[in-house]
């Protein structure tokens, strides 16, 4: 056994960090550091910077333009750019419909599309979930009829995430709601935003912010050309994208960085006059987490080792996506904690990359109230935790 | 033992139920709190013609003479509404204060002027490094011929915006840190050298950031003092945000188990799956136990000090841990629609969470209850 990674891959992580300098553009940094609002164009100033040195297609196999990267690699990659102050890689496209789009799609797909996604021509947008049709995803009822070579869709997506940057979106559709099970008669579809009867609706979330959507269908006409697979076989083509939807599902790397940052305000902190990392309460509330964390490291790295070994897999993930987002919700929990009173004040406007105002208490205390609300979220999508724990008793205990 | 209301409490609690039923809808709440004052001065005369303005001051300034229960009874009622009106400040805090401070005459001057609805106060004592700590005052306060005058720092002073007259704290002798030395004074909320720059809270009130440049002040009884009327007036604070929590969790556990029944995923309620089920019942238990505790608060609030501070800090804790747990489960089990702004339930959660930065958060109450219950507490 040895748990130090290769000279290699040393050498790659130098590689990463000497880009991160150079390439990840400071402004767009500094506002993930400080927990800012990022705008479109900052998360595209960005992949275009990834997709110019070949590095968009983290998960591409080379043949497409990615970049052929080993798991570990890939968790290397993922640990600088968090480190350096990357903005998460937007996954809908490059991480999402592309994978399907290489693995179902037709010749001609993947040469219209997947070019479109790595020089970021086209922003994607995931259109899975309806009101009616959450943990239950299969229960879906947005209609797709046949009208010679088009489809005509009817319904509403909602929860769709920065749909309202989006050029396109995925989407699963009713094509046969007399089959005998509900995932029997699902297809994937990909819909051009710009096609007549589409209203995007926001959803502010509980944080004020504006990052979901409700799509609504209205007559739309959907070339059949624009199907994935074979009709009424979306929701293979759907599973595989959730095998995909869950790689990096642990967040080490930003659970790395958030607890850097947690440490740098519980320093700047003060209680009883010391610095707020001395008091014995908190010091061990923070402990906790990081050994949480290494274990989840250690917990993450063992699967990608497998992974590399040519293991697929299974329950791994759904523990990995569980006991991820439990460690990053306690961290903006403890960092929410950290702030004390100033935990209260709301100044949104702080948030803006062009803010010169005045700082109501330390310039790190805007966004941390709202962000530990809007982290909720983790536990809920990429399917719930509960779903996930579902997963576990039955795929892997056979309960 | 008895835990049953009073012939007037009982209808004080029909009172301020019904009000927060029929007139407190979650839309006017909403729109109150999104006003530039954050609250509705409509509303606020309403308390006043209901005489909820009047409840915890002694008749003999025109108050009706509750105590900690008649407090919880209302707070609890606020906590149910959500209610955004200034009571905490003016009422509980900065009507106590002046109750427990003030002399003859400022007391009948300005709890008439509260309990009219007419007086907006707010209590501007915490400090930018002061965290919780209640004996953490640095603003100096400095008698010169014309009288008292104040310079420092005051931060999220809630509802300090709105107030007619600040509270302050400051120091006539000793050092940050020291209980003696404290003074309280009030000064008007246009003096000359103040600055309140107010904000929106993230729990939908409002807060401000104040400065004092050597403003004129006129002390609230004998300056110099003050510590013991602090505290005493804080510990009221802490019974009300106590009660106020349970009022919200009772809420927020209502809301979720009405949606556990009728929210259908699999073709069954999602209240159908036992691993909710248990979830849900975990919230329960945890509002049973910090109602108790807040009951247990608000009845000790006449006891003496180290009693009355051992129970309020107990019960802060109590509440803290159980409103942070009913507010994160009660989102996780709705799923994504209680993460959005239009769900009232969201609202609930961001209060009970924040509840905790008020007045001293878990990790503070847990370490002034074991020095209280030590007896190394100064
Ligand atoms: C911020 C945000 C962004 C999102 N972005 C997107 C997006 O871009 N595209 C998209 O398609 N969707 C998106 N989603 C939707 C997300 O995938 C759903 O919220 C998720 O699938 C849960 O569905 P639901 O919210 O309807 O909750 P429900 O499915 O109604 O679940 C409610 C509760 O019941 C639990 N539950 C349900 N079934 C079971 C069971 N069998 N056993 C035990 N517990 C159960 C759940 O875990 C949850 O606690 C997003 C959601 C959020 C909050």
């Amino acid at each position: 056994m040895d748990l130090n990674f290769t000279p290699e891959e040393q050498a790659f992580r130098d590689e990463v960090r000497a880009f991160m300098r150079t390439d990840l553009p400071a402004d767009v940094a500094a506002k993930v550091k400080g927990g800012k609002r990022l705008t479109r164009d900052d998360h595209v100033r960005w992949m275009t910077a990834l997709s110019k040195r070949g590095w968009l297609g983290v998960n591409w196999p080379t043949e497409y333009g990615g970049t052929g990267w080993s798991p570990v690699q890939r968790h290397i990659f993922e640990e600088e750019c968090a480190a350096a102050g990357g903005p998460r890689i937007i996954a809908f496209g490059v991480n999402m419909v592309a994978p399907v789009i290489m693995k179902f799609g037709t010749a001609e797909q993947k040469a219209h599309y997947l070019p479109r996604i790595l020089d970021l021509t086209d922003w994607w947008c995931q259109g899975y979930s309806e009101p009616g049709a959450g943990s239950d995803l299969a229960s879906l009822k947005t209609r797709a009829v046949r009208d010679g070579d088009h489809y005509v869709v009817n319904g509403q997506k909602t929860w769709t995430t920065l749909g309202q940057h989006a050029d396109w979106i995925f989407c699963l559709v009713r094509t046969d709601p007399q089959a005998a099970k509900p995932q029997e008669g699902i297809s994937f579809l990909l819909i051009d935003m710009k096609t007549p009867g589409i209203t995007v609706r926001p959803i502010i979330l509980l944080d004020g912010e504006h990052e979901v959507n409700e799509v609504f269908f209205d007559d739309v006409r959907v070339p059949v050309g624009n199907r994935i697979g074979e009709e009424n076989l979306g929701w293979t083509y759907a599973k595989y994208l959730l095998t995909h939807e869950r790689t990096n599902i642990a967040g080490v790397g930003l659970s790395k960085e958030a607890l850097r940052h947690l440490k740098t305000i519980a320093r700047d902190q003060l209680k009883n006059g010391r610095p707020l990392i001395e008091d014995p309460i908190f010091r061990a509330r923070m402990a906790q987490i990081e050994i949480d964390l290494m274990a989840l490291e250690m917990t993450n790295l063992r699967v990608l080792a497998d992974v590399q070994a040519g293991g697929a897999p299974g329950a791994e993930s759904s523990i990995l996506k569980i006991k991820g987002t439990e460690v990053r919700q306690a961290i903006t929990d403890l960092a929410r904690r950290a702030l004390g009173p100033y935990a209260l004040p709301f100044q949104s406007e702080a948030l803006d990359g062009g803010f010169n105002g005045e700082p109501i208490g330390p310039g790190y205390a805007a966004p941390v109230a709202a962000h530990y609300f809007n982290m909720r979220k983790l536990s809920i999508f990429g399917g719930s935790n509960e779903i996930q724990k579902n997963i576990i008793a039955k795929a892997s205990l056979g309960l | 033992m008895d835990f049953s209301l009073s012939e007037e409490q009982r209808l004080l609690k029909e009172t301020v139920d019904r009000l927060v039923r029929d007139r407190y809808g979650f839309e006017a709440r909403q729109a109150a709190a999104a006003s530039e004052q954050g609250f509705s001065r409509a509303m606020w005369a309403t308390f006043a013609e209901l005489g909820l303005l009047a409840v915890p001051f002694p008749e003999a300034v025109g108050g009706l003479g509750g105590g900690g229960v008649d407090l919880m009874v209302v707070a609890e009622a606020f906590g149910r509404g959500l209610v955004v009106e200034p009571y905490l400040a003016t009422v509980v805090l900065g009507g106590s204060l002046v109750e427990l401070a003030g002399s003859d005459e400022q007391k009948a001057h300005i709890l008439g002027h509260v309990v009219a609805g007419e007086k907006l106060l707010a209590f501007a004592h915490g400090e930018p490094d002061g965290r919780y700590d209640l004996a953490h005052v640095g603003t100096r306060a400095e008698e010169s011929g014309d009288g008292w005058r104040l310079t420092g720092r005051k931060s999220v002073v809630i509802n300090g915006d709105a107030a007619d007259t600040l509270i302050v704290s400051a120091r006539t002798a000793g050092g940050t840190g020291d209980e003696a030395g404290i003074g309280l004074f009030l000064v008007a909320s246009d003096a000359a050298g103040l600055t309140v720059h107010g904000n929106p809270t993230i729990d939908g009130g409002r807060s401000a950031e104040v400065v004092l440049d050597g403003v004129a002040a006129e002390p609230l009884g004998e300056p110099g003092a003050a510590f013991p009327a602090i505290e005493a007036a804080v510990a009221r604070g802490i019974a009300a945000l106590c009660a106020e929590a349970v009022g919200a969790m009772e809420v927020a556990c209502e809301t979720t188990l009405d949606y556990l029944k009728t929210r259908k995923q699999f073709g069954r309620p999602i209240g159908s799956f036992q691993a909710l089920q248990h979830r849900m019942v975990d919230m329960r238990t945890e509002l049973e136990q910090a109602r108790s505790m807040a009951i247990l608060a608000a009845a000790k609030l006449g006891a003496d000090r180290v009693e009355r501070e051992r129970t309020v800090s107990a019960a802060k804790v109590t509440i803290g841990r159980a409103a942070h747990h009913v507010a994160e489960e009660a989102i996780q089990l709705h799923g994504g629609i209680a993460m959005t702004w239009e769900y009232a339930l969201s609202h609930y959660a961001k209060r009970l969470v924040m509840i905790d930065h008020l007045l001293g958060d878990v990790d503070f109450h847990t370490e002034r209850f074991i020095a209280l219950t030590d007896g190394t507490a100064a």
